[in-house]
C-alpha cells in the first residue's frame, strides 16, 4: 500500500530528491533524498520507530517536527536520531530503536 | 569564536520578519534553525488567509513562505539550518550544534550583540489509555506529513479538538486523500471559524460535540486499529453507556498550543503564566524585550496566535534590536513600532481577538511593574 500523495487539488506532488534507496532492519526501502527518513518509513507503511526503554512500547511519528524524540532510531550506527528531521541519504542503514540501544 | 551583531533562533514567521527588518537596517543577522527547510510551519498552510492585504489575504502560507526567504536573501541574513541551539550563556554566548560538511555534528559557539528567541510552539496532547501508540500524534505533524512531505500518516483519521486547527487539517487530510472518520469535541460547541466547520460538514464527516475519546484500540504489534468514544457531561466526565467504537488507523490531537519557552528559561527571562496565550512564556515589553537586557522574543513563544501575529512581533523584535545596535534612530524605530502595534490591534479584534488583545495589555503592565517602563509603554 503507497501512502505517498500522487495528486493534489493545491500543490504539486513532484520530489526534487533524486530516488534513492535504504535499508531499514535488513529489507531495502524506496525513498527520497532529501526527505526526512520518517517520510520514507511512511510511505513504506512502516509505523514503528522505537521500542521504549522500561515497558518496550512501540513509538512513532507524534510531533514531526524534531520536538518529542519518539520517532528516535538508530542511523548509521548512531542511536536517538530523530528521523523527522533528518534527511535521506542514499543507501542510510537505519534501525529500529530498543530502548537507549546500548549495545550498538 | 564567530562574531554577530544578532542572533536569531527559529526560522519561522517571527524569526524571518525579525531577521529581514535587522537586515535591512545593515545588522549582521545569523538566523538558525533546527529545522530541515526555513519557513517554521509557513510551508504547511495551504489554505489562503483571511484578512487585508496588509496581511496577505488571499494568499496560502507557503507562498508567504517563499516570499519570506527571498526578502531574507536580499537583506543579506546567513540562515544555518539543522543547527540546533543548545545552550545560552551569560554573555550572549551560544552553543550551537550543526551538521558539518562531512556530515558529522560540529559545536560552535556564536558570540552575539543581541538574540532573539523566536522558538514557536509545541503542540499539547490529550492523554487517554493507549494514546502513546503509533498513529495517535499531533495534528500538526499529520499536516506536516501531508502538505510537506506528501506522505499520508494514515488512511482513516480521527481528529479530536475543533478548534481552526481540527477543522482545517481534517479538510486538509481529506484533500490529501484520507478518510476522516469523526471528529471529535469534548465542548457543546464547535471551537473554530464556522467557515471551516461548514466545510466539515458538507464533506459528511460526523460530528461528535460533548464527546471525548476513552481507549485506543491498538493491533496485535502495537500500532493504533481504532478507538472508543463516549459522551462527556457538564464536568468532562464519560458518561457510562454511551461508548461508540470508531475504526482508523491515526488519531491526530489537536488540543491547542502551548509556548516554546526553553531557552528563555535557558537565558534566565523572566516567565509569566497567561491562559489565553497557551501557558508560560517569557514576560516581555512592546519592543519585545525580555526581562533580559538585549534578549527579544517573538511570534509563538511569546504566547499563542498565528502567522500574520508572529511576522509583526518579528518585525518589532528585529527593530528594536537593531535600534539598541545603533543602526537605527530612536525616532524611526519609535514610528516604525507604532504602525505595527496598529496593525497588531487590527489582528486582536472579533470574538477570537480580543481576549488576546487585553492579556497582551495584561503582559505589557506586569513587565512594567516588574521589570521596568519601556519607551513605548505608558
Amino acid at each position: 500500500m503507497c501512502m505517498r500523495i500522487e495528486n493534489h487539488v493545491i500543490f504539486n506532488c513532484d520530489h526534487t530528491g533524486i530516488s534513492v534507496e535504504i535499508i531499514v532492519d535488513g529489507k531495502t526501502v524506496a525513498a527520497f533524498e532529501g526527505e526526512p527518513i520518517l517520510a520514507s518509513l511512511l510511505a513504506a507503511g512502516i509505523k514503528i520507530n522505537r521500542y521504549t526503554v522500561k515497558r518496550q512500547e512501540p513509538r512513532g511519528l507524534f510531533c514531526g517536527i524534531g520536538q518529542c524524540t519518539d520517532c528516535a532510531m538508530i542511523v548509521d550506527g548512531k542511536a536517538n536520531v530523530r528521523t523527522c528531521i533528518t534527511p535521506v541519504k542514499a543507501g542510510m542503514i537505519i534501525k529500529t530503536q530498543k530502548g537507549l540501544a546500548k549495545e550498538e | 569564536m564567530l562574531q554577530k551583531d544578532i542572533l536569531v533562533i527559529g526560522a519561522g514567521p517571527a524569526g524571518l520578519a525579525a531577521s529581514i527588518e535587522a537586515g535591512k537596517s545593515g545588522a549582521k543577522v545569523l538566523l538558525v534553525d533546527l529545522n530541515m527547510q526555513p519557513g517554521g510551519q509557513l510551508f504547511k498552510q495551504i489554505h489562503k488567509f483571511f484578512g487585508s492585504s496588509a496581511h496577505h489575504s488571499g494568499m496560502r502560507g507557503f507562498q508567504i513562505g517563499t516570499q519570506l526567504l527571498e526578502e531574507a536573501r536580499e537583506a543579506h541574513v546567513e540562515i544555518w539550518m539543522q543547527s540546533t541551539v543548545i545552550g545560552i550563556f551569560p554573555g550572549k554566548k551560544i552553543g550551537i550544534e550543526r551538521e558539518a560538511a562531512d556530515g558529522s555534528k560540529e559545536l560552535l559557539t556564536i558570540q552575539a550583540r543581541k538574540i532573539i528567541l523566536a522558538t514557536g510552539a509545541s503542540e499539547n496532547a490529550i492523554r487517554f489509555q493507549g494514546w502513546t501508540a503509533p498513529g495517535v500524534m499531533g495534528a500538526g505533524a499529520a499536516q506536516t506529513m501531508i502538505n510537506v512531505n506528501h506522505v499520508l500518516p494514515g488512511k482513516k483519521v480521527v481528529m479530536l479538538g475543533s478548534g481552526n486547527v481540527g477543522l482545517i487539517v481534517s479538510y486538509q487530510l481529506m484533500q490529501a486523500g484520507c478518510d476522516v472518520a469523526a471528529l471529535i469535541e469534548a465542548a457543546p460547541k464547535i471551537g473554530g471559524y464556522a467557515v471551516h466547520a461548514a466545510k466539515i460538514r458538507r464533506a459528511g464527516v460526523p460530528i461528535y460535540i460533548k464527546h471525548t475519546i476513552t481507549k485506543a484500540l491498538l493491533d496485535t504489534d502495537g500500532c493504533l486499529r481504532g478507538c472508543i468514544i463516549a459522551q462527556v457531561d457538564e464536568h468532562f466526565h464519560p458518561v457510562p453507556g454511551t461508548e461508540k467504537e470508531i475504526a482508523c488507523d491515526t488519531i491526530t490531537l489537536a488540543a491547542g498550543l502551548r509556548p516554546v519557552t526553553d531557552l528563555a528559561k535557558l537565558a534566565g527571562c523572566r516567565l509569566t503564566y497567561n491562559g489565553a496565550f497557551g501557558g508560560w512564556l517569557p514576560l516581555h515589553n512592546k519592543k519585545m524585550e525580555t526581562s533580559e537586557t538585549g534578549i527579544f522574543t517573538a511570534g509563538d513563544s511569546t504566547g499563542v496566535e498565528e502567522a500574520n501575529t508572529a511576522l509583526e512581533e518579528g518585525k518589532l523584535a528585529g527593530i528594536s534590536a537593531a535600534e539598541e545596535l545603533g543602526l537605527l534612530s530612536c525616532e524611526i524605530a519609535n514610528t516604525q513600532r507604532e504602525e505595527i502595534w496598529a496593525r497588531l490591534h487590527s489582528l486582536r479584534l472579533g470574538p477570537f481577538g480580543e481576549r488576546r488583545m487585553l492579556e497582551k495589555e495584561h503582559i505589557l503592565a506586569e513587565y512594567a511593574s516588574k521589570i521596568g517602563i519601556s519607551v513605548l509603554s505608558e
